[in-house]
């Protein structure tokens, strides 16, 4: 019995540790060497940042390593009006987007839940499928549409909204399209899980007591749905902050958002220790926003732990 | 919820699929333009497909991507359902919470940030990037997708028949292997086929972890994106469009026939 228990225990602790493992490895650990590299000074060397650590200098070395820190990166990021920028039109950007999407979103939500049950599953499926086509196709295909000579600007002449053609690329409102585009889903889903588990008996007791159904989806269905804005709003809201994609494909030059200003930092100037530090200002903007996505998250899969 | 739409709702959801729809539509459409301007319609043709057949950078980049998506979407589903299991099954242990958090973080975490930290660990320990660290990468990335799938179905399913199977003396890795798991197969292969989906897609944390030699489908699409549109890009996505469409298709059909059988044998247990 106890061979078997400690078998049962063995395997438990596998079951654990192997995703434990993956996680503080890949996960975990590059923050630490993000955080690091951040306090880093750039040089002309492969990698391009000093200090770099060699465990053959023993102590010593660790001690001149640690010597070395710098806190230049976050000085610059402070002091230039660049990256604050970049930084405030991501958020303008993020935030924006949000309440687009939850009032487009919201609608169709609420549509999909109040249909038959037997068309629920299909519609699901038809509003997860774009999600499952490539990211940067979806891109793709509305910059065909946006061109100056695209099918939106034929359109719109052929109605006689505008005379001459109307440059929409490389403008903020490609860029809100796009966006509001791509999350569409992650925003539709969470709203839709929730008003589908909704109980209907409440409403009839509103319409029975001679509640009008506006005013019943005002004072019942909107609170009872809070949760679902919630995980739709987080889902869309952080990853949009730190969006790449879309601006660089779809926006202009003129601002940048941080995850551009982040790429071009490190692809383009080969500073590392200037993007390592963007991305732990990113990270700790993004921390209060993340961690009540994870307690949603959390309280949903896990029962209310 | 009520049943019974108004016009309103069912308005709002054709027009949001439309909304959805529309764009996807008329790229597949360009992709058969017989003509090099890609917004001047001349007729139907398949000539961007023939193009793309002696395309050898593109088939080549197509062939990783479809290598790194099988291998990393694999050892993401290994290691996601075991974070499931560990997350649903294992009540209180500790480090739970922190497990917990690297599961969830990954969903929402930016991806410039997520590629540019696992870049600078690879550095750090001196690792060559290319096709296999981008592999890690992409199981890092999309294992938690894994665990928030399967997990849903652990959550969802009576437990009561592990009990019973337990109860009457099976051991647990038994029992998981012949109640547990033929329970959530759906959700592990759905979970197979997004993390698939999602590393074939990937391009911000492939960029950073690519090297000589490891362009994936993605990165060359953007590359060629960037100088502008090309018919043949088109067509490309086209196909890549039919195959996500095909095998969702596919695996809904499978799934629908899984529940049909169980159905009918319930049926015939109650008989």
């Amino acid at each position: 019995m106890s061979a078997q228990a400690s078998k049962q225990d063995w395997g438990a602790r596998v079951i654990i540790l192997a995703p434990y493992l993956w996680l503080a490895a890949f996960f975990l650990a590059p923050f630490v060497i993000v955080l690091k590299i951040s306090l880093s000074q750039t040089a002309l060397a492969q990698p391009p940042y000093l200090p770099v650590f060699d465990l053959t200098t023993g102590w010593s070395g660790l001690k001149d390593f640690a010597a070395q820190f710098s806190a230049d990166s976050f000085r610059l990021l402070s002091s230039d009006a660049l990256y604050l920028f970049s930084y405030l039109k991501s958020l303008q950007v993020a935030g924006i987007s949000t309440a687009i999407l939850l009032v487009v979103g919201y609608p169709i939500a609420y549509g999909m839940a109040r249909v038959s049950r037997a068309w629920q599953p299909l519609l699901v499926i038809a509003v997860v499928l774009p999600f499952w086509t490539s990211f940067l196709i979806r891109i793709y295909a509305w910059i065909n549409i946006l061109q100056r000579d695209g099918p939106l600007n034929d359109v719109l002449m052929h109605l006689h909204v505008i005379d001459t053609p109307a440059a929409w690329l490389s403008s903020d409102t490609a860029i809100y399209i796009g966006v509001v585009y791509s999350y569409l889903p992650f925003m539709v889903l969470p709203l839709y899980a929730v008003l589908e588990k909704m109980d209907e008996t409440l409403l009839e007791a509103a319409a029975d007591l001679g509640c009008p159904r506006w005013k019943s989806f005002w004072l019942v269905t909107l609170p009872l749905s809070l949760p679902g804005v919630a995980a739709g709003a987080l889902l869309c809201f952080i990853p949009i902050v730190g969006e790449f994609v879309i601006p660089d494909l779809l926006g202009g030059s003129e601002t940048l958002m941080i995850g551009q200003t982040l790429w071009t930092e490190f692809f383009s100037n080969r500073d590392w220790p200037v993007a390592a530090a963007i991305a732990v200002a990113l990270l700790g903007l993004l921390l209060v926003p993340i961690l009540f996505y994870e307690r949603l998250q959390q309280r949903s899969l896990e029962g209310g732990r | 919820m009520k049943r019974g739409a108004s016009s309103f709702n069912i308005i709002s959801v054709a027009l949001g699929l439309a909304f959805l729809y529309l764009p996807i539509t008329i790229l597949v459409i360009y992709s058969f333009n017989a003509s090099r301007l890609v917004t001047v319609w001349g007729g139907w043709s398949l000539a961007w497909y023939r193009e793309l057949l002696h395309d050898d950078a593109m088939l080549q980049s197509a062939w990783i991507s479809l290598r790194v998506a099988a291998l990393s979407a694999s050892s993401a589903t290994v290691l996601g359902t075991l974070a499931a299991v560990a997350l649903t099954r294992m009540g209180r242990f500790r480090g739970r919470l922190l497990l917990s958090g690297m599961v969830y973080a990954p969903l929402v975490m930016p991806e410039v940030i997520t590629g540019l930290s696992l870049l600078l660990l690879f550095v750090a320990i001196n690792v060559d990037r290319g096709f296999w660290t981008i592999v890690i990468a992409h199981t890092t990335l999309t294992m938690c997708f894994v665990t928030v799938i399967v997990q849903s179905r652990l959550v969802g399913f009576d437990r009561s028949l592990e009990e019973a199977a337990m109860d009457l003396g099976c051991p647990p890795l038994k029992t998981f292997l012949t109640i547990t798991l033929p329970l959530i197969a759906p959700a592990i292969a759905a979970g197979w086929m997004l993390a698939f989906v999602l590393s074939l897609d990937d391009l911000v944390v492939a960029s950073f972890m690519t090297g000589p030699g490891a362009t994936t489908l993605p990165i060359r699409i953007y590359s060629e994106v960037r100088l502008g549109i090309k018919p043949e890009i088109n067509a490309v996505c086209t196909i890549m469009i039919a195959i996500v469409a095909l095998g969702t298709v596919a695996s809904s059909l499978i799934v629908k026939r899984g529940v049909m059988r169980r159905e009918r044998a319930a049926l015939g247990a109650q008989v």
